[in-house]
């Protein structure tokens, strides 16, 4: 179905995106993308949003996908435009976040010569990405289209890239889309395999002590409902990774919260007391795991997951299904027996009432972590969280028990500071009448306030809660913990974010005492657009519980042992 | 490394940018590719690759599965274990003289090799066969002098009628794979 005539490359690039239903692009013009900046005001359907950094794209776009579960899609121009991509693009890769990212290229003529503004993008981001192409001619710019959203969206998803000369996107064509894409060597596997699930029944229904451990797999195949009737089918206790959180209501009486390095401690111990795991969309992080050759010891493991590749790569498993997460537990539930485990539960119990993790102590001081709980019990059940990356990440984390599968957004595998000012944009755009958080690291916030100036040009209502403890906080942590208090560089000369929010005509509050805190968050919640709450808190606090690395999840440590340690630096 | 040579053989879709990928996988594990063979399949758009590279099976296994992930990978396999049959092929220059000539001549009839140009101090010899053969022969013409020495590197087949990584089928048809350079170039990343 071609249109009438021809039409521009950067007009096909438009049209594509129409077929492939996208209404919002992040993005930055510059010299080789200028014939598609051209191209968008016949498009008014498809909203172009300017961020002020490239990096801001690609994440906005990221945490856009994550939360609606659609394609994200960015575009900049070449040379640093392309390559101020990569950190979100790598962002989006170790998260599996379906990212299309479109970049201009110099003119075909002068490609691999150093023109000005070139940079091998497709070379650079090879290890990055699902895949990428250079599109040569005008006629493959649909094809190649249809081909990265394909793969972007399938399988286990991830970003692509297609990178497109400026002449390219000047030539003439007529717009044609093909309906199907078939690529030979790509073909995930979608159903799990009939033998393997009955297995795994029969496996579930000799437990004892069984343990379901959900991962990223979970929100992303969108398989939440499946999940919650496999664990109260089997009456399973349920703990979800860091980008897990949500896959699993966290009223639930089942779910017991996160496992890992800052997990809560009776999960760490679970684990290595289970004796069948079940992982469902998961890879097996050495941030869940700690030692590999201590992990689970009394476990066979079910492991449910889209990648072949992720098989067998840090585990050994006893039963392996390939497939998507959602095919295979509907697949699963049939055959899986109702079943209690009292005992278990009852285990969990105990060791929640005798280890209470993430217990606040009573105090005057501000607490991090009791700022950010007060933020989660105050705001609407369907309000959204952006984080960036640090201790407030981890606290953010840890004190997240909501409903919402989609409404928890941080960078996980990568672990990008400055991801959480760009999220919270992308999840405000993705859900323009819910309440949206964005937790912000006093160091993070750094890497991307530039972009507060969005919410203020688009009248986006974000709040942001700077978590501010004057520190990089997490390696000051570490410095402390395993650098013999060598604090090295994780203290800096602090703008005034008040004054400088008011700068980017943003409302701001300064909270310096404890009971300012529920009322600036009540005021910031209802106000009808974007707040800045620059909350000082204690600037020595350690984020426990906490696994050392490389040591086995029976030995962490739920408790500071050193609360001396923050006497003596006072 | 610790582990042993293993054989692996892709076939993989004839475009810019696949070594790139495939030899990017390797490295990001920390690999080194001991040898490295690419050409035409039996299908016009489908390059068949035949590489050697050392490590536990394992860790090869693990390796493998990422280059599966690679789009224009279309199968690949360790035949390691299998029944296979593996040639290299190699030219040598070597140094003669007249007292030499004629007892190099004899070394490559023992070995079935052939010469394949003749200069007045040197001769090239093609051999082709496992890569013992080529090794003893190689040692065999060091004596008298290696000019120069190249080597494909291994290629293998699995014995028996089924194919070592044959093109899919699907409703019993080859599929039409569009070779790069015929018609519109297509896209990729540069190699
Ligand atoms: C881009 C980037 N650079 C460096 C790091 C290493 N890093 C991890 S946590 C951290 C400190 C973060 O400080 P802040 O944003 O203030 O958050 P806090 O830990 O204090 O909550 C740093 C530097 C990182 N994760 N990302």
């Amino acid at each position: 179905m071609a249109t009438q005539g021809k039409i521009k490359g950067a007009e096909i690039i438009m049209e594509s995106l129409r077929k492939e239903g996208v209404d919002l692009i992040f993005g930055y013009p510059g010299g080789a993308n200028l014939p598609m900046y051209d191209a968008l005001h016949k498009y008014p359907d498809i909203r172009h949003i300017l961020v002020r950094h490239e990096q801001a794209a690609a994440h906005a776009a990221d945490a856009y996908a994550r939360v609606t579960g659609k394609a994200g899609v960015c575009w900049a121009t070449s040379g640093p435009g392309a390559t101020n991509l990569v950190t979100g693009i790598a962002n989006a890769w170790m998260d599996s976040v379906p990212l299309v990212c479109i970049t201009g290229q110099v003119v075909s003529w002068l490609l691999g010569r150093d023109g000005f503004q070139e940079a091998d993008i497709t070379g650079i981001t090879i290890p990055i990405v699902k895949q990428n192409w250079l599109v040569l001619n005008v006629e493959d710019i649909a094809p190649t289209i249809a081909e990265a959203f394909h793969v972007a969206t399938t399988g286990r998803p991830g970003p692509v890239l297609v990178d497109i000369p400026r002449d390219v996107q000047q030539q003439l064509c007529e717009f044609e889309y093909p309906d199907k894409v078939d690529i030979p060597g790509y073909q995930p596997t979608v159903q799990g395999h009939p033998q393997q699930i009955k297995k795994a029944a029969a496996l579930i229904a000799e437990a004892e002590r069984p343990l379901i451990l959900a991962g990223h797999g979970v929100v992303i195949a969108r398989a939440a409902e499946e999940l919650q009737e496999l664990a109260e089918k089997a009456d399973i206790p349920v703990i979800t990774t860091l980008l897990g959180l949500g896959g699993f209501p966290g009223s639930h009486e089942l779910y017991q919260g996160m496992p890992g390095m800052h997990g809560m401690y009776w999960n760490n111990i679970a684990i290595q007391e289970a004796d069948v795991l079940i992982a469902i969309g998961m890879r097996f992080d050495d941030r869940v795991t700690g030692s590999l050759k201590d992990f689970a010891p009394k476990a066979k493991i079910i492991h449910i997951e889209v990648d072949p590749a992720e098989v067998g790569k840090n585990v050994p498993t006893a039963i392996p299904i390939v497939g998507d997460v959602k095919a295979v537990l509907q697949q699963l539930l049939p055959h899986v027996e109702r079943a209690r485990h009292d005992d278990w539960r009852n285990w969990f119990r105990e060791m929640r009432r005798d280890h209470p993790s993430i217990a606040i102590p009573e105090t005057e001081k501000i607490l991090p972590q009791y700022v950010i709980k007060s933020i989660y019990d105050r705001s609407p059940g369907d309000a959204y969280y952006a984080t960036g990356v640090g201790q407030h990440q981890m606290w953010a984390a840890q004190y997240f028990w909501g409903d919402n599968p989609y409404s928890f957004v941080t960078s996980g595998g990568l672990g990008t500071m400055g991801f959480e000012v760009p999220a919270a944009i992308g999840v405000q755009f993705a859900r323009p009448q819910s309440t949206v958080w964005s937790f912000c690291g006093d160091g993070g916030f750094q890497m991307t306030m530039e972009e507060l100036a969005l919410c203020r040009e688009y009248e986006l209502p974000i709040k942001f809660a700077i978590i501010n403890n004057h520190f990089l906080g997490m390696v000051r942590q570490w410095q402390d913990t395993f650098y013999d208090h060598n604090l090295s560089q994780v203290k800096m000369f602090q703008p005034d974010f008040v004054k400088l929010a008011e700068a980017m005509g943003i409302e701001a509050i300064r909270v310096t005492d404890k009971a300012m805190v529920p009322t600036a968050i009540d005021a910031a919640l209802q106000h009808p657009g974007a707040v800045l709450i620059d909350f000082h808190v204690e600037h020595v606090e350690d984020c426990y519980p906490m696994m050392p690395p490389g040591v086995s999840l029976s030995d962490t440590i739920d408790q500071p042992p050193v609360a001396q340690l923050q006497e003596a630096l006072r | 490394m610790s582990g042993r040579l293993h054989t692996i053989v892709a076939l993989v879709e004839n475009r810019p940018g696949v070594l790139n990928k495939i030899a990017s996988k390797w490295r990001q594990r920390g690999f080194n590719i001991e040898s490295l063979t690419v050409g035409h399949s039996e299908t016009p758009g489908l390059s068949r690759m035949t590489f050697t590279v050392d490590g536990t099976t394992n860790d090869i296994e693990q390796v493998t599965k990422q280059l599966f992930k690679v789009i224009e990978v279309v199968k690949i396999s360790d035949v390691t274990e299998q029944e296979t049959v593996a040639r290299e092929l190699a030219l040598i220059k070597v140094s003669t003289t007249k007292e030499t000539r004629s007892a190099i001549i004899e070394i490559v009839d023992i070995f079935r090799a052939k010469i394949v140009d003749v200069a007045v101090d040197s001769l090239v010899v093609e051999t082709t066969g496992t890569e013992d053969k080529v090794d003893a022969l190689i040692s065999m013409l060091t004596p008298y002098g290696l000019k120069e020495l190249v080597r494909t590197g291994r290629v293998a087949m699995v014995r028996g009628g089924t194919s070592t990584v044959g093109a899919p089928q699907r409703n019993g048809q080859e599929r039409h794979f569009k070779p790069a350079g015929e018609g519109k170039p297509k896209v990729g990343s540069l190699i």
